[in-house]
């Protein structure tokens, strides 16, 4: 069991349990703060981070059924255990303080022994959620990480419009063997990072990465206003950063990379889609397969970005927009207009 | 006498548990407060006010129990169980158990 310490907020409105609890938690190796009423301990809980919660039942202000109540109607803290410590009288309060979502009852005077396993055990708990919540959002916004834990993986389409943007990077094999497996490892390592920050800081999320190439989508699973700009500007300033990795390379003599985006916007069919042991969010559709041609459809045309009429149509700022007509492209009967940057 | 008053055993468990200074220093900090506490419950009672008599007498409760104050613990339950409109409360008796009990804390606290 994991035992690095944690901060324990102990709220009390008795001096001498104040004390020996206080006394009790440190003498665990835990941080300790602590609050004589409930009122306080809200305010502080709002304003530093805590991973377990000695709540007194019998407290001015605020007393404890109403702290864990507040503390439950709140996303931040729902999952903040508590552990209630008293010695009111009667089994009804403490069946009251569980049925509240209390995560323990431990009664006064605290004896050490079951005190110090409570603490471990609440503590172990919270240390992974937090790791289940931080391995969440490294393939999902804090959103979706959000939605995820709320909903537990509810499995269910739903048909939304959003904006579908495809990149890869050019003649990445051809690149990828004239380096050594770290460097190419290294490598697309770097050009995640910079796409992940692109497409998180427009509020997209990234839901597919093979090899060199990535899918990112704006508008869904949460709606955003104007998606289609959203994704322009995240491949904007993907091309942006990209030039910028470019001149390092080009100054230690390596191969500068091309990369090339294609978006659509238009209807989609999105949700979580599982087998027995992996779960991701995806979106299927015509739009998405047509993000996907105008993404290889850069290669024939010689631009970095192509956005289909629907993109295009959203953007604040058209001025410098290109229109390629009559584009034909694969699984598409009829020819579409693409358009890109002049 | 004291043994009535006082269980010992409490007392001599909560310094090999905490350490003899941090005990001493939490009787002391008792022996403080409890008047603190008595006078909230008089006030209670003078103001009739239910929810302070039993929020005081639950306090005392509490803290005599941590000090193994037997006595003491049990007649402020019994104040705590009893709502201040069902009975007199016993308040004198309260006042004399709380003075013995100092006495025999104080006397641990010399020990």
């Amino acid at each position: 069991m994991n035992d690095a310490p944690g901060h324990v907020l102990i709220v009390d409105d008795n001096k001498v349990n104040r004390l020996l609890l206080t006394r009790n938690v440190e003498m665990l190796g835990h941080r300790v703060s602590v609050a004589e009423n409930g009122r306080i301990a809200m305010d502080m809980l709002a304003s530093d981070r805590f991973d377990i919660l000695l709540l007194d039942i019998e407290i001015p202000e605020m007393d404890g059924f109403e702290v864990l109540e507040a503390i439950k109607s709140m996303p931040t803290l729902r999952h903040l255990p508590v552990i209630v410590t008293s010695s009111v009288e009667g089994l009804d309060h403490i069946v009251r303080c569980i049925e509240l979502g209390a995560e323990d009852y431990i009664p006064k005077p605290v004896n050490k022994v079951l005190l110090k396993a409570r603490v471990s055990a609440s503590l172990e708990r919270k240390r992974l959620q937090d790791e289940q919540k931080e391995l969440l959002n490294r393939f999902a916004t804090q959103e979706v990480a959000d939605q995820l834990t709320e909903s537990g993986f509810a499995i269910g389409g739903e048909r939304l419009v959003a904006t579908v943007l495809f990149c890869d990077i050019r003649d990445f094999t051809a690149i990828s063997e004239t380096m050594t497996p770290e460097a190419t490892i290294d490598l697309i390592n770097t050009y995640y990072t910079l796409m992940f920050d692109a497409v998180s800081s427009q509020g997209g999320i990234v839901s597919l990465m093979v090899s060199d190439g990535l899918m990112a989508l704006f508008g869904a699973p949460n709606p955003l206003e104007n998606s289609a700009q959203r994704a322009v500007t995240a491949a904007q300033d993907m091309l942006a950063m990209t030039a910028a990795l470019n001149e390092e390379r080009t100054a230690v003599a390596e191969t500068p990379l091309r990369i090339g985006f294609g978006i659509a916007t238009g209807e989609v069919v999105a949700g979580y889609t599982c087998a027995q042991h992996r779960a991701t969010y995806t979106c299927i559709g015509k739009t998405v397969n047509l993000a996907a041609r105008l993404e290889a459809y850069t290669k024939v045309a010689g631009c970095e970005i192509l956005f289909d009429q629907t993109t295009c149509a959203s953007l604040l700022d058209t001025s410098s927009t290109r229109e390629i007509s009559d584009v034909r492209l694969k699984g598409f009967a009829e020819s579409v207009s693409a358009f890109t940057f002049a | 006498m004291t043994e009535d008053i006082v269980d010992t055993e409490v007392f001599a468990e909560l310094c090999e548990a905490m350490g003899d200074d941090f005990a001493a220093e939490l009787l002391d900090t008792f022996l403080s407060e409890a008047p603190k506490m008595l006078a909230a419950l008089k006030t209670a009672v003078a103001e009739d006010d239910a929810d302070g008599y039993r929020r005081a007498a639950h306090s005392i409760k509490s803290n005599a129990e941590i000090f193994g104050a037997t006595a003491l613990a049990g007649l402020s339950r019994q104040m705590e169980l009893t709502s201040l409109a069902d009975a007199p409360p016993p308040v004198a008796d309260l006042d004399t158990m709380w003075s013995d009990t100092e006495t025999a804390l104080k006397a641990l606290c010399d020990e």
